[in-house]
């Protein structure tokens, strides 16, 4: 399988899978020479059908699971610079949105700071919920609170696991749009792992395409598209060949699994 | 969120506030009746009235008596919660513990309690025996449900943890203690109805006379005088603090939950 094109830059990738595998202990083999790099500032979208070890990959990466063979090299600074966001919200039912939000910050023993916890909260336009309860939030506010837990620490690397999977459209397409800002504004580093061929090509700057049973790199995309991306995006007509190239191929992908 | 949901339902809070009281104002006035009209003696079945008046007439002895098992039940239900919290918690921690302690919780929860209490009265004094016996049956639901509590931690929020590096003890206090609290405060409500049942249970199984006797042995004592009256007075009295008891932890139960927990939730909201 191919390896990732390096970046003409000079500076190291972010993290790189050496030949990658992991195999689960009843004997599935998940994930076979996993062999790429995370480029600083990319968004990096890891996709393809369910059962295809992207997810798996995503968990390697955060440091959930180990490799059974291969290697992953960080050059994150620290392990908490990395900030996951899973496909449920994942939140303390018992808390309010700020302790939820504050919760990174209080486990790795940073010293309490209102400003940062309010800073995350009004990244994702939630000022002003800070003392309600999950229950009191809808689907996509959830979400929200979800991925600003997760910036609170103010990562390098922001993982996400499907997190839109669940949501209605609106709500998808208004956070797609959100998080785009975000990673324009942070100028962080996103890998996102979705089934969606076209929520891949809106918000991705390079897609790697995964295999099913065992989960291999099948192909690349390049997304060049003009930033930034906002609604009109969705209905030109680069983005519909994008689509449809990126569907072919996984189409491709499908019929020869 | 809209709280529309207390308005359209105050004629039905109305209702089920006036229909049990109405519903148990009839029962007790069929007893009254049919005790007049069949000039029932008072060893036969007292009269509502008669058992109200002893109730005063004897309130010495009775709030003494109630006083008495009151505290034994609240001392019992005291050290079910410590005893039992701890045991969940080692549990918890040790699968070892666990598998080799449970048998034992078990063995002591489905034995009856009235088989156990005489052999608990060879050993102990009889209120230190009345008051094991009480905490034996109030333990066990306060251990099953912490320990099922602190086992049901969301997959993820423990992951969650894990990626930020939380030792045992932060997990334990700020995600396993919260998320066993709901399972917890279920168990207690359970408890405290067992606690005042094993206590009177043991009560009677005791004996003691004199003072220092609680509500059970005021109605094995009014048995053997046939003072039927008293029977039914002490018997109120008992009931009235299993209810009182169960309101207060189901009160306690709402209040910790009110703010989060689906239990406590209105439909609409």
């Amino acid at each position: 399988m191919p390896a990732a094109v390096p970046s003409a830059g000079s500076d190291k990738p972010l993290a790189a899978f050496r030949g990658v595998g992991k195999t689960f202990p009843n004997g599935v083999v998940a994930l076979e020479h996993l062999d790429f790099s995370i480029q600083r500032g990319e968004f990096l979208t890891l996709l393809g059908p369910s059962g295809c070890g992207k997810s798996t990959a995503l968990r390697l990466l955060a440091g959930l699971a180990q490799p059974t063979r291969g290697e992953i090299v960080r050059n994150t600074a620290a392990a908490h610079e990395i900030g996951f966001v899973f496909q449920e919200p994942t939140l303390m039912p018992w808390a309010t949105v700020a302790q939820n939000v504050r919760l990174p910050l209080r486990l790795k023993n940073i010293e309490y700071q209102e400003s940062r916890v309010q800073e995350a909260l009004a990244l994702v336009g939630l000022g002003d919920f800070r003392d309600a309860y999950p229950r009191e939030l809808s689907g996509g506010m959830k979400m929200r609170v979800s991925i600003a837990r997760a910036l609170v620490t103010r990562p390098q690397l922001l993982l996400m696991d499907e997190p839109f999977a669940a949501l209605d459209e609106i709500s998808r397409f208004k956070l797609n749009d959100d998080l785009l800002a975000l990673w324009r504004q942070l100028n962080c580093t996103v890998v996102f792992v979705t089934h969606s061929v076209f929520e891949s090509v809106y918000l991705s700057s390079r897609i790697l395409m995964f295999t099913p049973r065992p989960g291999r790199i099948a192909a690349e995309f390049s997304i060049d598209a003009p930033e930034p991306r906002a609604g009109q995006f969705r209905t030109s007509p680069e983005y519909g060949a994008q689509c449809r190239e990126v569907s072919a191929a996984l189409a491709d992908v499908m019929a020869g699994s | 969120m809209m709280r529309a949901a207390s308005y359209i339902s105050f004629g039905e809070r109305a209702l089920r506030l006036v229909m049990p009281i109405l519903a148990l104002a009839v029962a007790i006035g069929l007893w009254e009746g049919i005790v007049r009209y069949y000039e029932l003696p008072p060893y036969i079945l007292p009269s509502p009235t008669l058992v109200f008046e002893t109730l005063k007439s004897d309130w010495g002895t009775l709030s003494e008596s109630l006083l008495v098992t009151l505290r034994t039940t609240a001392l019992a239900l005291l050290l079910a919660v410590v005893g039992g919290v701890l045991l969940a918690l080692l549990f918890a921690s040790s699968r070892l513990v666990e598998l080799s302690l449970f048998p034992f919780a078990v063995i002591l929860q489905v034995t009856p309690i009235i088989a156990i209490a005489p052999l608990l009265l060879i050993y102990l004094e009889p209120q230190t025996a009345v008051l094991v016996c009480a905490w034996i049956v109030a333990f066990f639901p306060i251990l099953s449900n912490t320990a099922l509590g602190l086992a049901s931690v969301d997959r993820n929020l423990r992951e969650l943890f894990e990626l930020y590096g939380a030792n045992r003890w932060k997990t334990l206090f700020l995600l396993r203690m919260p998320a066993a609290l709901p399972y917890f405060l279920g168990g207690l409500r359970i408890a405290g109805g067992l606690a005042l049942i094993g206590a009177v249970v043991a009560e009677i199984a005791a004996g003691t006379a004199g003072r220092g006797s609680g509500l059970a042995y005021r109605i094995v004592e009014s048995g053997y005088r046939l003072n039927v009256p008293r029977m039914f007075a002490a018997l109120l009295l008992i009931s009235l603090a299993g209810i009182a008891i169960f309101a207060l932890l189901t009160l306690i139960q709402h209040l910790t939950l009110r703010r989060w927990h689906e239990s406590a939730l209105d439909r609409e909201s």
